[in-house]
This record gives structure tokens, C-alpha cells and sequence, in this order.
């Protein structure tokens, strides 16, 4: 085991952090699932982009440094240490683009990419239906040929379609063959939220944030792709016809896996619960609070251990399959206790909605979305125990 | 950066998971019971040892693989002896590896320099000719339940030691090591007044002893600063050989477990399909696959002399004693009835598991010894595993 990193990693921390902190706005910027809020995060993605800290892993061709996957886990730990933003891109960038590297065309890629990084174009994950939570199969929007315009009409319905009220853009799957059933027959569409043909609701979620939308797709036309950008704006296909649910997956782990939750995160609320926890020890802090905080900052750290174990693998070739539920499972579970833990230390405050409160009510929402933490141990007990299926 | 075993302890780690396939079977594991009937079958009239695994240990060398070159040992570290004490546990192994190969051998390799009995000792033990056992006391005086080996400057919060008066199959042991507040003593076990106690775990061949009324500088080993420093450094390790022998120990239920729930049907399905016994294995590998990591690190900070190796053995012993007693009960819960008999063998390895989660420090212990870390002074830096402003 070597825990240690090399000299050029080291030079790459000390680079991001040292423009990190020079960049960061301070005091923190209100939610960016407001509509205020979205527009001041807008211009931090912006900032990011300018200096190539947008998309740290991607090849500098689409605005990125070619960092290693090292390179990117620190670059997230000094992001969370030191305060960052919330990414308002990141639907686009940690779950769009492995699929779009994977998937795309080399005109999508040259297309989608850059502007994506630049923030041009701001994506939602259109996975959701009424009737389609959990089920992702049961999905019902659908897409139907129009051979004499040269594409397809989408009509349908998407919901709890996080930032879809600030998005111009929605990626979504859509049931192309009318005889298909559940998984099968499903197309993965790139879809525009601006024009005729699409109505975007936004309602409010449980933290008080405007964050979720409702999406109407009411004979929406997108033209087939010719390689050029006049029918890429205009949306697109990833992968084949009737094989979206293929690359939707390629999308799902992802999701659960590294990207979308990386350590530094859940670290860095950590570091702020034990300095909460420090603040009172003054007024006499019970011992059972002290080794609650205690071990909420154990769990944050294996989790960083975990993920190391993780990238190692990666780095080295294994791919991480069905682990990465457990990666999910442990820290949206994680977050929760961290903030449940620190409401505790604010007893009679906890109710004032300040960072603490408004984190607890977001963490709730994480043993629900990128699959429910039910749907993962399922996962779990079938694909990595072994456990049988019925 | 690489958190992972290398090649060579991935392959060391096999063979001993081999060897102790071929030796220490349960019907094995039964006989170092001396109560045939509590053990749930065998010959009675164990002694809380394998002697058919321990020699075959001996011959391989393992026992010597911290001792070094010097006495005829491997000259490894703490990293290539804890994969080790993995697949002790998953054998339910009542002999003292941990205790012979990695605490004997830390408390003798601090004493060598000046002390001739130490260097002889190292040489036996790496020819595999003795036992030997370690245990953390406070002078026959003191009717604490912890020892602070005196808080000098270099030790912080976390280096609070165990102590206890119980020492497993102490008369197959051909010395036994005394570590007290600031002595560490070399002792023949006779001399301890040693009284059998009924462990839960009948493979253990508990005693109880009492620290003599004296103890000369004829017995002593170390003392001062010298011993406390070797103290701290030897109960680390004997708390993170356990914690290595509560992941392996966890492994093989939930493995038992598993294989149980595929192979038992009840309303014409495999009881493994049941949701309710998917998610209760799911929770309780979780936290194995979560626990291991830190048992890991903490290996590799104790073989690299890192400042914080306490802290380090501390989580990992809390999360692991956590762990086991979790895998114990989902195991036993989805077993049903049969897990609750004796001749079956789940018992054997829940009973060592209920053992060593209090040995050497329990979860409450160890969570203290990080709280009081976390809470004490400055800032811990996050996300850089070599080094700490602590």
C-alpha cells in the first residue's frame, strides 16, 4: 500500500487550492436551485470555465486538464474544503458526459462538450415520470418516427426533474417502439427545454428551494442528427434506437458510483460537524455526543478510504459493477447522520433554518434519488452477495 | 497512491486461507474446546489451541514475519502480517497469532537494542518454537479500568490503553509479556496465579490472572518512557489484529449465511429471496466492506510509524467490533432456529466474534479514544492521509 501522493499530485493540490481559494466567493452564494441563486452560480461555472476548473478529468479539447482520476478526487477535496459552490452543471457533467464519451458520435462529442464545460448548455436528468420512479422501466413519454420531417415527436411527461426550471436542456429516455414493454424498446434522447412543444412547470421541493420542475413534451420535433450543429441544437440521440436503456445504465452507475458523490465532500461536513461539536465543549458536552460526532467523522473518513480502494481498481482496470451501490447506499446515509448528528448539538437552534437544517432536509433527498437506497441493497444482496433474484 | 494489497500479500494471504482450510476445520476449531458438550460436539478436553494450524503456521514462517532478518525472521511489517489475521478470523483461529507474531514481536523488537532475552526470543519465535501472550494491566494496585501509559508530549488523547484480567490459553503459553502503566514485564504464567474463567467462546481457554505483588527488575524488560512508548505501540497492534480478525470472522458468517439462505426453502422459494433477509445481509456486509478499509490504513500507519497509528487503530477497532456483532446477529437472525444449536457451526465463529469485539478495547473505548482526539486541539486536516497538524 502506498497512501502517499506523488510529487506532481501534490503540485496539482497546491494549484487548485491556492486558485480555490483565491476564487471562491465568500460569503456562500444563496441555493442555486433558486432562481437567484442559479443565476450567481451561473457565473461561478462561468469563472471555472475561464480557467479550465470546470471539468478537471476531460480532455483539454472539451475544456478540461486531462486529469487523472487521482488528480480529480483532489481536486474535490480542496473544492469541498474550501468551500465551493454547489455545481449547477453537474447533471450535465457527471452524468450526461461519461455517457455522451461512451455513446456520442464524434460530432456530438465536438459539439456537446465544450459547450456543456462552458456552460452554454445547462442540462437536467429527465428520468422521472409520475408513474415511473423507482421503475425506470415503466417509463411511458414517448417518441414516435416521423419519417416525412426526418426525425421524431416526443410527447410525455418527466417530473422531480432537479433544476429543470433553470435547464435549457433535458436528457431523458423515451419509448420508441410502441409494441415494447419495460426495458425494452427505449431510446435515449438529448432533448431542448426552449421552444414549441415543451412546457417546464417548476414547483417547489421540501427545503423551500424552487429546485424541481414537472416537463410536458406535447409533439416536440427532433430532427435526426446529420453531424452538423443546426440539428444538434435542436437535440439528438445518444447510442442506438430502441437500446437506450443500455446506455441509460452506463449513465445509473456512474450515478451511484464515483462521480457523482465524491469524499471531499462528506469530509469536509465532517471537519464542520467536529467544529461544531468543539464550540461546545466549553458548555459541557455530553461524552455520548462526543463519540456520536466521533463516529460520523469514522464513517466520512472510510468513506474516503473506500473510494480510494475504489479508484484504485479503476485505476488499475477492475471495473467497480454493482460495489458501486454500496458506494450510495453508505453515503447518502452517511450525509444524513452527519446533519442529524449536528442538529443534536444545536438542540433548541436546530429548527432555525440555517446551513445545518437546510443540509439535513438535502440529505434526506439522497437515500431517495440516483436510486432509492431500498432499490440498492436489492442491488446489493443480488449482484454482490449473490443472494437469488426470486 | 494505491490503496491495495500488494501482489505479494494478496498471494501470502491465499496461502494461508489455504493452509487453515486444511487445519482448521470447525470439527478442529471443536476440539480446542474443553467442553465437548458446550462446543457442540468434539472430544473435549481441548486447550484453546489448533496445535495442527499452529505448527503448520510456524513451519511456514509466519510467525517470524515481523521478527528481523537478524533472528532469522521475514522482516516485514504490520501491512503484510494483518491480511494475515483476516483469514485467522475467517478460520475462527483461537491460537496466538495476533499475539506471538505481531504484539509479542512489537514489545520484543522495542526491548532488542538492550535487552539480550529480547533478541532470543525474537530468534524463537521466528523458528517457531514458542507461544507467547501479551496482555495490558495496571499494577496490582490499581483498580482502574484504563491505563494511561504517563501522557507525555509525543502521545496525545488517543494513547489510552485497555487493560483487562483475562489472558486466553495462557497455559499453552511459554511466557506471557505483562505491559503495565511503565513496565513491561516477561513473566512465566504460573507465576500469574491463573484461575480458569468461562469465556462465552469455550475456544478460547480463558484464565483470569493477577498481576504479582512484585516484580523486580529481574522480570522487567522495559521501563519508563521506553516501556510506554513500546506499550502504546503493542496494544495498537492487538487491538488492530483483532479488529483484522473481526472483518475475517464476519466474512465467514455472512459467506455461511448466504450460502444458507440460497440453498433453504420455506413456501416453495429460497429464503434468500425474501427481501427482508436481502437487506438484513446487505446492512450487515456493508459495514464489514466499510470497516476493512480503516483496518487497512491503520496497518499501514503502524508500519509506517505515522503520528497518528492511535487514532488510525482506534476507528478501525471501533467500526470492526461493530461490524462483527452486526454480521453475528443478521447471521444468526437469518439462519432462524438452526443457528441457534451448537452443532451447527455458525456459534463458534459468533462467539469468538462477541469475544474479541470487547477485547483490547471495545467500540465505546475506541470511539472515546478518537473523540478525545477530534475534540482536544487543532484542526484535522482532511484528505491527507500521510500527515496531520495533530
Amino acid at each position: 500500500m502506498d497512501l502517499t501522493w506523488s510529487e506532481s499530485e501534490e503540485a496539482f493540490r497546491t494549484e487548485a487550492c491556492s486558485w480555490l481559494e483565491s476564487n471562491v466567493p465568500t460569503p456562500a452564494l444563496p441555493s442555486g436551485d433558486t432562481k437567484k441563486g442559479f443565476a450567481l452560480h451561473l457565473d461561478w461555472e462561468y469563472r471555472l470555465a475561464a480557467d479550465q476548473w470546470s471539468v478537471v478529468s476531460w480532455p483539454k479539447a472539451f475544456g478540461g486538464r486531462d486529469a487523472s482520476l487521482w488528480q480529480w478526487l483532489i481536486f474535490e477535496e480542496e473544492y469541498y474544503r474550501v468551500g465551493g459552490p454547489q455545481r449547477v452543471t453537474q447533471n450535465g457533467i457527471f452524468l450526461l458526459a461519461p455517457t455522451i464519451f461512451e455513446f456520442g458520435t464524434a460530432a456530438q462529442q465536438d459539439y456537446y462538450l465544450p459547450r456543456m464545460s462552458s456552460a452554454v448548455d445547462l442540462w437536467c436528468q429527465g428520468w422521472s415520470e409520475p408513474n415511473a420512479g423507482s421503475d425506470l422501466a415503466g417509463v411511458r413519454s414517448k417518441a414516435t418516427r416521423d419519417e416525412a420531417a426526418g426525425g421524431w415527436r416526443l410527447s410525455g411527461q418527466k417530473t422531480w426533474t432537479t433544476r429543470g426550471a433553470f435547464c435549457n436542456y433535458l436528457f431523458g429516455l423515451f419509448r420508441t417502439d410502441p409494441e415494447s414493454e419495460r426495458h425494452k424498446g427505449m431510446t435515449y434522447f438529448m432533448v431542448p427545454l426552449e421552444g414549441d412543444g415543451v412546457t417546464v412547470r417548476g414547483f417547489g421541493r421540501l427545503d423551500g428551494d424552487a429546485g424541481f420542475a414537472e416537463v410536458f413534451f406535447d409533439d416536440l420535433f427532433i430532427p435526426d442528427d446529420d453531424g452538423t450543429a443546426d440539428t444538434m441544437v435542436r437535440g439528438g440521440i445518444l447510442g442506438e434506437v430502441n437500446q437506450g436503456w443500455g446506455v441509460a445504465m452506463a449513465t445509473t452507475s456512474s450515478e451511484r458510483g464515483l462521480t457523482l458523490r465524491s469524499p471531499g465532500r462528506f469530509q469536509a461536513t465532517a471537519t464542520r460537524l467536529v467544529d461544531l461539536a468543539r464550540e461546545r465543549v466549553g458548555d459541557g458536552l455530553s461524552q455520548q455526543m462526543a463519540d456520536a460526532v466521533a463516529d460520523a467523522w469514522i464513517d466520512a473518513e472510510a468513506y474516503s478510504l473506500f473510494t480510494l480502494s475504489d479508484v484504485t481498481g479503476v485505476v488499475e482496470g477492475v471495473a467497480m459493477g454493482a460495489r458501486s451501490s454500496y458506494n450510495k447506499i453508505f453515503w447518502s446515509e452517511l450525509d444524513v447522520r452527519l446533519h442529524e448528528v449536528a442538529l443534536d448539538l444545536l438542540g433548541a437552534e436546530a429548527e432555525l433554518d440555517g446551513p445545518w437544517m437546510k443540509g439535513y432536509q438535502f440529505a434526506l433527498s439522497g437515500p431517495i434519488y440516483a436510486g432509492t437506497n431500498e432499490i440498492q441493497r436489492n442491488i446489493v444482496a443480488e449482484r454482490v452477495l449473490g443472494l437469488p433474484r426470486k | 497512491m494505491r490503496f491495495a494489497l500488494t501482489e505479494d500479500q494478496v498471494e501470502f494471504r491465499a496461502v494461508v486461507r489455504g493452509l487453515l482450510a486444511d487445519t482448521c476445520s470447525p470439527d478442529e476449531l471443536r476440539a480446542a474446546w474443553p467442553d465437548a458438550e458446550t462446543a457442540g460436539g468434539g472430544p473435549g478436553g481441548g486447550n484453546g489451541r489448533v496445535p495442527g494450524a499452529w505448527s503448520a503456521l510456524a513451519e511456514m514462517g509466519v510467525l517470524g514475519i515481523m521478527v528481523p532478518e537478524a533472528q532469522g525472521g521475514l522482516a516485514m511489517t504490520e501491512e503484510d502480517l494483518v491480511p494475515l489475521l483476516l483469514e485467522a478470523g475467517w478460520a475462527g483461529l483461537p491460537d496466538p497469532l495476533a499475539a506471538t507474531a505481531g504484539v509479542a514481536v512489537t514489545l520484543l523488537r522495542h526491548a532488542s537494542s538492550s535487552e539480550p532475552r529480547a533478541q532470543e526470543l525474537l530468534a524463537q519465535i521466528a523458528a517457531g518454537e514458542i507461544s507467547l501472550g501479551c496482555v495490558f494491566a495496571n499494577s496490582s494496585q490499581s483498580g482502574s479500568t484504563q491505563s494511561n501509559p504517563a501522557q507525555s508530549e509525543s502521545m496525545g488523547p488517543a494513547s489510552v490503553v485497555a487493560v483487562s484480567n483475562f489472558v486466553p490459553a495462557a497455559t499453552s503459553l511459554d511466557q506471557i509479556l505483562l505491559c503495565l502503566d511503565d513496565s513491561v514485564h516477561l513473566v512465566d504464567p504460573a507465576s500469574l496465579q491463573l484461575t480458569p474463567v468461562q469465556s462465552v467462546d469455550g475456544a478460547r481457554n480463558l484464565f483470569h490472572f493477577v498481576v504479582p505483588a512484585e516484580l523486580g527488575e529481574s522480570t522487567a524488560l522495559l521501563t519508563g518512557a521506553a516501556a510506554q512508548a513500546a506499550t502504546l505501540a503493542a496494544f495498537d497492534f492487538a487491538a488492530l489484529g483483532a479488529a483484522a480478525e473481526l472483518i475475517g470472522l464476519s466474512r465467514r458468517m455472512l459467506e455461511m449465511t448466504i450460502l444458507y439462505a440460497t440453498e433453504r426453502k420455506q413456501f416453495g422459494v429460497q429464503i434468500g429471496s425474501f427481501q427482508a433477509v436481502k437487506h438484513h445481509l446487505t446492512n450487515a456486509s456493508l459495514a464489514v466492506e466499510f470497516a476493512e478499509p480503516l483496518v487497512l490504513r491503520a496497518a499501514n500507519s503502524l508500519a509506517l510509524g505515522n503520528p497518528q497509528a492511535s487514532l488510525h487503530v482506534s476507528m478501525a477497532k471501533a467500526k470492526a467490533s461493530a461490524a462483527a456483532k452486526g454480521a453475528a446477529a443478521a447471521s444468526l437472525q437469518v439462519h432462524g432456529a438452526i443457528g441457534y444449536t451448537v452443532e451447527y457451526d455458525l456459534h463458534l465463529y459468533m462467539k469468538r466474534s462477541w469475544a474479541l469485539a470487547g477485547e483490547f478495547g471495545d467500540v465505546e473505548f475506541h470511539r472515546r479514544r478518537v473523540s478525545a482526539e477530534l475534540l482536544a486541539t487543532q484542526t484535522i486536516q482532511i484528505g491527507h492521509l500521510a500527515e496531520s497538524t495533530i
